[in-house]
């Protein structure tokens, strides 16, 4: 497996760590209700086809990456730098 | 008093096998420079050589991270514009020169390492075996920097992957 | 036998060999089996099942039979294919799978009671008594059932990894893969070339074609001398790739160094993990057997086998040979031998319109209904198209047709695709991306057919990386074309065997389907076809012929199982080189590590770092009495311990403070500079992930520890957080774990060894932190403890770590004291109630270690939503306590807590112990554990119970704190 790393190219996976979905990246709001805790803590889709889930390359330049990728063919579609979404807590 | 006496994890360790030669090298000071958000051209401005992109060097500076290099040498006073720490003690150098560095290296570290693909002034962060690793192509060979923890293990892969390249000429 | 003037092998150069301890001879150039072979052997192993003598089926690694033991230096090597094992001088092997030796294998008895032993055998007849299972079934089966042998002892042969990278792959040098490979190295690619074989040029070494009215070896040559001189071609021979994997990844296994005799330092094996942009498939075919009955006798092979033989080795496997096919193909070997001037006792063509060219007895419509000769072929069995008869030969080479070898097709799940005019399964275009199937391997078998394939396949590689072939002419071949009919299987009344190497039989597949496993994957693993060691490269097709006909079905409709990796075995060895001793994980050494060890302190292993257990001194005996007068050591007077092991994360900017605020539980903003903090850090789910204290060096700059255990684990941590929640901050962090040796200085005269030690005394208050100079080095001094006692923490950077601590050691022994080890360290922190790794283990939270007050509720954190979630917190939770056995009896960690009346079963479990030590300064074993409503009960008596090691002892609940609660020594 090759996942292209935005900062240092494509790389093999083993330089990286695998987290899981995209969603931790949606951290609810201190006041939000506790199903909404619930949701981003423990609910996961598992989809056949198209998934976003969270790498970090860890002996690589340290970046945490969305990587979008078919779990059917095992294509990757695109790759980002977590830390380019912007958002603050 | 007397001053503390200041030792390197291998001693100044060289090892020839066939003509490749590993052999612990002495940096002196490596900084590292983490750059505040927005400060890559004041920091570039106040080293005297540009910041280095993603897996190159520019200088003495080897890139390391996101926005993260290491500077072979003191850093000048750079507060508000980039954190830095002294890492000086903390990797171990090895230099690797010689035919046999590049196959060497491409049985430990995941990397297409041929000249062409990574030609002198290339870094990289990656992995040597099971270890953090930060490799640099020189003009003559590899700086190859691991923890200073591991630098015996270090070692021991890159003698045993020299021993069995030497085996195979032999064949 | 061999023949005089055939073969490539050099007859000049003789090699000397041992088979089952006899001595024979070969030539350089010969495989094991092509030696024993000319040395007349035709016995050289027993089936697995059945124990039949079998011999020599086929010239390369899809054999089934031809299975020995390589013997070297007192190591055993099972499984070898024997086809595949070159000869080197000195070669020893040994026949396996029978007692007392081959000739006369007592289980061969099995083969009579062979009725009893059919499909499913061991489904069916084990199934009672019950309590024959483990003691008489599976030893019995396993003694019976089993190939080769190991050693016992420890494989200590090198083994080697390495990474490729390269344009394109070529796998297969045969004429497609050469004219592949020549193809795209002229337009300038970086190619690999890699064959299973010790040579190039693929079935071109076995059947004399001419190339350029030449002979092909000629041409092969030519072409590997052009790709030699190319800096852009790497050539590997020996190299099978065994499977084909995400993203142009493929795992080759390189036959290093097992085609000599050994060798320091040489590699046995080594395996490749190659990157391929692009990649052809030149693997050819594998031609398959027919069953007939009894076709299992050694001296009956594969009829392009035979070829290869002759052609390769120089030698043929008996005097007078038949020839048993359905395809005109395989004539051309019949020709062959006859050429060489070998005796063909008659070609048996199952067609009864093919063609009668050769100056030999020809049989249409015939087929082989009986063989003869236990220990070797001595007649035949012949029905034809005008009768029957019986022949004397004491060889048949049998040819069923030819299957692409397609096997990495389907690595990624890909399922071939049925062509009816070759009876063949073929690659389904696209199977692997970027993986190109040319020549046989894709159902295209003539030789002229295949250079135009390898060239066409390139050019067609070439446009994908941007590059043009040049117009690389073609030479000229022979383009025949393959005619066969279907002709799988021959009725009779003896057992007609499939698959050789796990013994099952068309009657086996027959059986499968009567009892209602009719789709191929439930035969396979019913009859066990095509899972051995061979994996069904000669049986999978004609098992699937078999079973479709049995259920009325199209070959296609069956189905076929597909093909997983590797395509032939790799040792584990190979795949985990390297990875023993000092390079199965990284091994961590302190700078103190050789001061330690000339104290002759055991070092043990904590994660990855070794550190000293304890100093013993002369007259001790126990690690427990060293233990005992080290921590005695700090109560009474200093001691000096190496914990640069702890992680430290150098974190600095504007908004360091807010960001410590984030990941803490606990307020770090309001930290005054020159002050240390404890903190506690939480998962986003409530549970506590580590804790460590944190120093602020200025404004804007902060210094945080961590356990060694989790320094990885925290870092990720903090990267994700800053990462994904507050990119835009203004804070960077970086480890420093490494550049900082860091000691322990702990006990009541711990501030006169570093008052005589610093250049100036900062004279810290308790949780203070100062910069210092050590004789002349910037260093860090921090006030804190981890043993109950006045602590200090003293920073140097690494260079300097091994001379600090000598030092240190020096003038604490000059107080009194001395270092102390792992084993103190653990019990003065226990004594204190500190907690580690054992108690923060990931299921417990804040409140669980009496710690919910640390969750600040005037601010936001990671985990404060969940950690206040029901559930987490109140009486319902184990709660962290200590526990003090009411008797002088040891407790362990490990042990379960009951109430004192309460049956010691799991129901009433109430709780469990996580770290126990014996106390010097209380004078008993000491406990901490997590106990239900623990806090609640102190004071109460709980019953611990170890299972395991028959501990059952009553304990008093106590406060976790068992020394100095209100921590005057501490800020004494």
């Amino acid at each position: 497996m090759l996942i292209k790393c935005p900062l240092c190219g494509p790389r093999d996976r083993r330089e990286f760590y695998y987290y899981g979905s995209d969603d931790y990246l949606n951290r609810p709001g201190e006041a939000a209700p506790p199903s909404a805790w619930d949701d981003y803590l423990h609910n996961r889709d598992n989809p056949a086809g198209m998934t976003r889930d969270l790498w970090y390359h860890e002996m690589g330049c340290t970046s945490w990456l969305v990587v979008t990728r078919d779990t059917v063919t095992h294509d990757i579609h695109a790759v980002e730098p977590v830390a380019e979404r912007g958002t603050t807590a | 008093m007397p001053e503390l006496l200041a030792k390197s994890a291998l001693g100044g360790r060289t090892l020839t096998v066939g003509k490749t030669t590993l052999a612990e090298a002495s940096l002196g000071p490596l900084t590292s420079i983490a750059l505040f958000p927005g400060q890559g051209a004041a920091v570039s401005a106040a080293l005297g050589h540009p910041f280095p992109a993603p897996n190159t060097t520019s200088g003495p500076l080897i890139w390391t991270g996101r926005d993260q290099a290491f500077l072979m040498g003191q850093a000048p006073d750079l507060t508000g514009l980039a954190a830095t720490t002294d890492q000086t003690g903390a990797w171990s150098a090895l230099r690797l020169t010689g035919p046999d560095a590049e196959a060497a290296l491409m049985r430990l570290v995941p990397l297409d390492l041929r000249l062409a693909s990574f030609p002198p002034s290339t870094s990289a962060r990656s992995g040597l075996n099971h270890m953090g690793l930060i490799l640099v192509r020189e003009a003559e060979g590899f700086l190859v920097l691991t923890f200073r923890s591991m630098a015996e293990t270090a070692w021991h892969e890159l003698e045993t992957a020299l021993q069995a390249l030497a085996a195979r000429a032999h064949l | 036998m061999r023949i005089d003037g055939k073969g490539l092998i050099d007859r000049t150069r003789p090699i000397s060999f041992r088979f089952d301890g006899k001595s024979l001879m070969g030539c350089a150039g010969d495989t094991l089996a092509s030696a024993l072979m000319a040395n007349g052997v035709k016995v050289v192993g027993r089936s697995f099942k059945y124990h039949r003598p079998r011999g020599i089926l086929t010239a390369g690694s899809e054999e089934p039979n031809a299975m020995v033991e390589i013997l070297e230096d007192g190591q055993q090597t099972p499984n070898t294919r024997a086809t595949m094992q070159e000869l080197f001088e000195g070669l020893s092997a040994q026949s396996q799978n029978r007692w007392p030796s081959l000739r006369w294998d007592l289980l061969s008895i099995n083969d009579y009671a062979a009725p009893f032993l059919s499909a499913g055998f061991y489904y069916k007849t084990f199934m009672w008594p019950r309590a024959f299972w483990e003691r008489v079934y599976e030893p019995m089966i396993r003694r019976a059932a089993g190939l080769g042998s190991l050693s016992g002892r420890h494989d200590e042969a090198d083994y080697e990894k390495a990474y490729a990278f390269c344009d394109l792959l070529v796998i297969g040098a045969g004429p497609t893969g050469l004219m592949a490979a020549l193809t795209a190295a002229r337009a300038g690619a970086d190619v690999i070339l890699a064959t299973e074989d010790s040579r190039l040029g693929g079935r071109l070494l076995s059947d004399e074609t001419q190339i350029d009215n030449g002979a092909g070896i000629d041409w092969v040559e030519q072409v590997e001398a052009e790709l030699r001189s190319l800096p852009n071609v790497r050539i590997m021979s020996r190299t099978t790739v065994t499977g084909a994997y995400d993203h142009g990844s493929f795992g080759a296994l390189e036959r290093v160094g097992l085609h000599v005799p050994h060798r320091p330092h040489l590699p046995r094996e080594c395996f490749w993990r190659i990157r391929a942009a692009q990649a052809i498939l030149a693997t050819g075919a594998l031609e398959r057997p027919i069953a007939f009955p009894n076709n299992d006798r050694p001296g009956i092979m594969l009829a392009g086998a035979v070829q290869t033989y002759l052609n390769r080795y120089g030698t043929v496997p008996g005097q007078r040979v038949t020839l048993f096919a359905n395809n005109d193909n395989a004539r051309h070997v019949a020709r062959q031998l006859m050429a060489a001037g070998v005796t063909v006792a008659a070609i048996l063509d199952s067609r009864p319109d093919a063609s009668v060219l050769e100056d030999c007895p020809v049989y249409l419509g015939a087929t082989v209904t009986g063989t003869e000769g236990r220990h070797g072929l001595t007649s035949i069995e012949v029905a034809h198209a005008g009768g029957t008869l019986t022949l004397q030969t004491d060889c048949l080479a049998v040819s069923g047709g030819w299957n692409p070898t397609l096997h990495l097709t389907c690595h990624m799940n890909g399922r071939p695709t049925w062509r009816e005019d070759i009876a063949a399964f073929v690659p389904t275009p696209g199977s692997v991306p970027n993986l190109t199937p040319a020549g046989a391997a894709n159902g295209d078998f003539s030789t002229w057919a295949c250079l135009i394939a390898g060239r066409d396949a390139a050019a067609r590689v070439l446009g994908n990386l941007g590059k043009t072939a040049d117009d690389t002419a073609l030479p000229q071949a022979e383009d025949a074309p393959y005619r066969l009919t279907q002709l799988w299987a021959v009725d009779g009344k003896a057992r007609a065997w499939l698959d050789f190497a796990n013994d099952v039989t068309t009657k086996d597949v027959r059986l499968s389907a009567q009892e209602g496993f009719r789709s191929v994957e439930h035969m396979k693993r019913y009859t066990t076809q095509g899972m051995a060691p061979d994996q069904g490269k000669n049986s999978n097709i004609g098992a699937l012929a078999v079973l479709a006909d049995a259920t009325g079905r199209a070959i296609p409709e069956t189905g076929t199982t597909i093909y997983r990796p590797p395509y032939s075995p790799v040792s584990i060895a190979s795949m985990g080189a390297g990875a023993r001793g000092k390079g199965f994980a990284p091994q961590r050494f302190l700078t103190s590590h050789k001061a330690s060890v000339d104290r002759n302190a055991p070092m043990i292993e904590a994660g990855m770092w070794y550190r000293p257990s304890y100093f013993p001194k002369p007259g001790e005996t126990s690690w427990q009495q060293s233990c005992t007068r080290e921590v005695n050591m700090v109560r009474s007077t200093v001691g000096v311990a190496d914990v640069s092991t702890l992680g430290k994360i150098d974190l600095q900017g504007k908004d360091a403070a807010r960001f410590l605020d984030f990941v803490y539980t606990n307020t770090f903003s309001t930290l005054p500079v020159g002050r240390v903090r404890y903190g506690l850090m939480l998962r986003e789910d409530g549970h506590v992930l580590d804790d460590g204290t944190t120093a602020r060096l200025a404004e804007h700059h902060f210094l945080m520890t961590t356990t060694t255990a989790a320094a990885g684990l925290v870092m990720r941590h903090l990267e994700f957080v800053h990462q994904a929640f507050c990119a835009t901050w203004d804070v960077r962090f970086i480890s420093v774990t490494e550049s900082w040796a860091q000691f322990a200085v702990a006990g009541p005269k711990s501030r006169a060894l570093l008052t005589s030690l610093l250049d100036h005394d900062p004279a810290l208050p308790f949780m203070g932190m100062a910069p210092v100079t050590v004789q002349g080095v910037q260093s860090r001094l921090f006030r804190i403890s981890f043993s109950g006692e006045e602590g200090y923490e003293i920073a140097v950077p690494t260079a300097y770590g091994e001379a600090l601590f000598r030092d240190l050691v020096a003038r604490a022994e000059t107080l009194g004291g001395g270092p102390y080890g792992m084993e103190a360290l653990n019990v003065l922190r226990i004594e204190k109630g500190f907690i580690t790794h054992a108690e923060i283990h990931g299921r417990t939270t804040a409140f669980d270690i009496g710690m919910e007050k640390m969750v600040s509720a005037k601010k936001d954190c990671i985990g404060k939503a969940a950690a206040t979630r029901p559930g987490m917190i109140g009486p319902d939770r184990q709660q962290l306590v200590g526990l003090k056995p009411l008797t002088d009896t040891q407790i362990t960690a490990g042990a379960h807590l009951f109430a004192p009346s309460a049956k010691a079963v799991r129901v009433n479990d109430l709780g469990y112990v996580t770290s126990v030590c014996h106390s010097p300064t209380l004078n008993s074993y000491l406990g901490l554990g997590f106990l239900h409503n623990g806090r609640a009960r102190i004071g109460e008596q709980v019953r611990l119970v170890d299972h395991l090691r028959k501990i059952d002892v009553l304990c008093e609940v106590r406060d976790p704190v068992f020394f100095d609660k209100t921590g005057e020594k501490l800020r004494a």
